[in-house]
């Protein structure tokens, strides 16, 4: 009697329950681990400006940006498409932190360089981090006009650009980022503008399904002098993603695609409908294995 | 009666508890051959729990820790594959027959149980080889996984990049308590 009934607890009690609290009981036994929050944006590029993300390690990632001209500027020159900027660029990632590009924009032909650096990632579980923080440097020449103007050196061509990309992932759809920013050019016209140019970018993305997502961006200058003639950068884009490739279609008041021009120098007004249709598009190549 | 009952079983748990291995080493690969490009990854941060009195075994693994060659594969295999934000685990959790803990050698053995992958669980039975090695024991297994079985959708540019079924292997050592 006892040993049959001893059974039978056996016989319904364990099967029914064990397995599962077998798997509680090793979900319980985890130390818990810290989650780093991957993929805040698809791409290296939010809109004209940089995002938080750095390339894998071994990646080489191929960036070709093309901007048109001003949709408002006729049908003579068929909405803007007459007319148009490229940026050919290239950027490797170093380690899965640390990545160094460079380009060529044909506005003013400019050449940059640059290096990134995430040194903040956003992580929960073990070690809470709210945000994930990049650091950007670039150097970028204008090399036009060719002859070199009366009374001007050649380093007057330069201008720097430090970074702060601070970025969050509220969710899988939704990130948003901070980006703060000085640029050093080395001449100005005084009159106008100081060398050093601060300014405030905000940002974001919202995807809207798996592959496809919204963007925007937007650069507030802080340091203005009367007489300022440059315009607040602002642009909006979608992300479609296909692959190895990251198709992003924008609107932007801005034609240049280095710091300095589209932070600095854009003279467009969106609201009067200087918008610039434009792509990015980039392509990825792993010459490294990751591991 | 009851009362001797009621110890007796108390005590049969504690008695299966000693009987609970767990996994000392693991691992997990899959791999998916296309027309264009093989995928394959691997993960060594997956946990498992056998119990050699009541045969149940339960793994759990964690799919951010699964490495690819490329960082790009590892990136969408996260964000728009297994969504492993929402579903961070796949796990199993059944039943081993056809093993005898009292047989030293390589034994043929099947596990019976509901696998979770990308939040969809399903009834499957694997078949695998355990043998028991100077304290240790050491499970294999090799199985196929229909994507579609567990919702994970490819585009259609891609399909000819990712198999519709990938293979699974997983090789746990455990070491008796």
């Amino acid at each position: 009697m006892k040993q049959s009934l001893w059974l039978a607890l056996m016989a319904f009690s364990l099967p029914l329950f064990s397995q599962d609290d077998l798997l509680k009981e090793l979900e319980q036994s985890e130390k818990p681990k810290v989650e780093y929050t991957s993929s805040t944006f698809k791409g290296s590029r939010l809109v004209n400006g940089q995002t938080v993300e750095a390339k894998g390690k071994g990646e080489l990632e191929f960036i070709f940006s093309h901007r048109f001209g001003a949709i408002n500027s006729g049908s003579y020159n068929l909405f803007g498409l007459d007319q148009a900027y490229v940026r050919l660029g290239l950027e490797y990632g170093i380690t899965d932190h640390l990545g160094v590009g460079f380009g060529r924009n044909s506005v003013d032909k400019t050449m940059d360089g640059y290096l990134r650096y995430r040194f903040l990632r956003q992580s929960s579980g073990a070690r809470n981090m709210p945000v994930t923080v990049t650091a950007f440097v670039n150097g970028a020449i204008k090399t036009s006009p060719e002859e070199l103007p009366v009374g001007q050196i050649y380093s007057d061509r330069l201008s720097y650009t430090g970074q702060l990309l601070i970025a969050r992932k509220f969710s899988p759809g939704l990130s948003l980022q901070l980006m703060p920013t000085i640029i050093h050019r080395n001449a100005v016209d005084k009159t106008k503008e100081d060398n050093d140019l601060i300014a405030l970018g905000v940002g974001g993305r919202l995807k809207v399904t798996r592959s496809i997502a919204l963007t925007s961006e937007y650069y507030y200058r802080m340091n203005l002098k009367d007489g300022n003639q440059f315009r607040n950068s602002l642009g909006v884009g979608i992300d479609i993603e296909t692959g190895g490739h990251v198709f992003q279609l924008v609107l932007t008041n801005a034609q240049g695609i280095t710091e300095r021009a589209f932070i600095g120098e854009t003279t467009g007004d969106f609201f009067a409908g200087d918008i610039h249709l434009g792509f990015n598009v980039t392509r990825s190549f792993q010459l490294k294995k990751a591991k | 009666m009851r009362l001797t009952t009621f110890v007796l079983f108390v005590l049969s748990g504690y008695w299966c508890a000693a009987q609970k291995m767990t996994a000392e080493k693991t691992f997990v690969s899959f791999f998916s051959k296309a027309s264009i490009e093989d995928i394959k990854a691997e993960n060594t941060k997956a946990m498992s729990i056998f119990n050699s009195e009541t045969m149940d075994i339960v793994f759990s693994i964690p799919i951010k820790e699964f490495e690819f060659d490329k960082a790009l594969m590892k990136e969408h295999f996260n964000e728009k594959y297994l969504e492993s934000e929402k579903f961070p685990k796949a796990t199993f959790a059944g039943k081993v027959s056809g093993f005898s803990k009292e047989t030293s050698g390589e034994q043929a053995a099947t596990a019976k149980g509901k696998m979770t992958i990308h939040g969809v669980s399903r009834e499957i039975e694997v078949p695998g080889v355990i043998t028991m090695e100077g304290g240790r024991l050491i499970v294999k297994a090799v199985f196929k996984i229909k994507l579609a079985d567990y919702e994970v959708k490819i585009p259609q540019l891609l399909w000819k990049n990712i198999a519709e079924e990938v293979e699974v292997k997983i090789d746990f050592v455990y070491k008796a308590p």
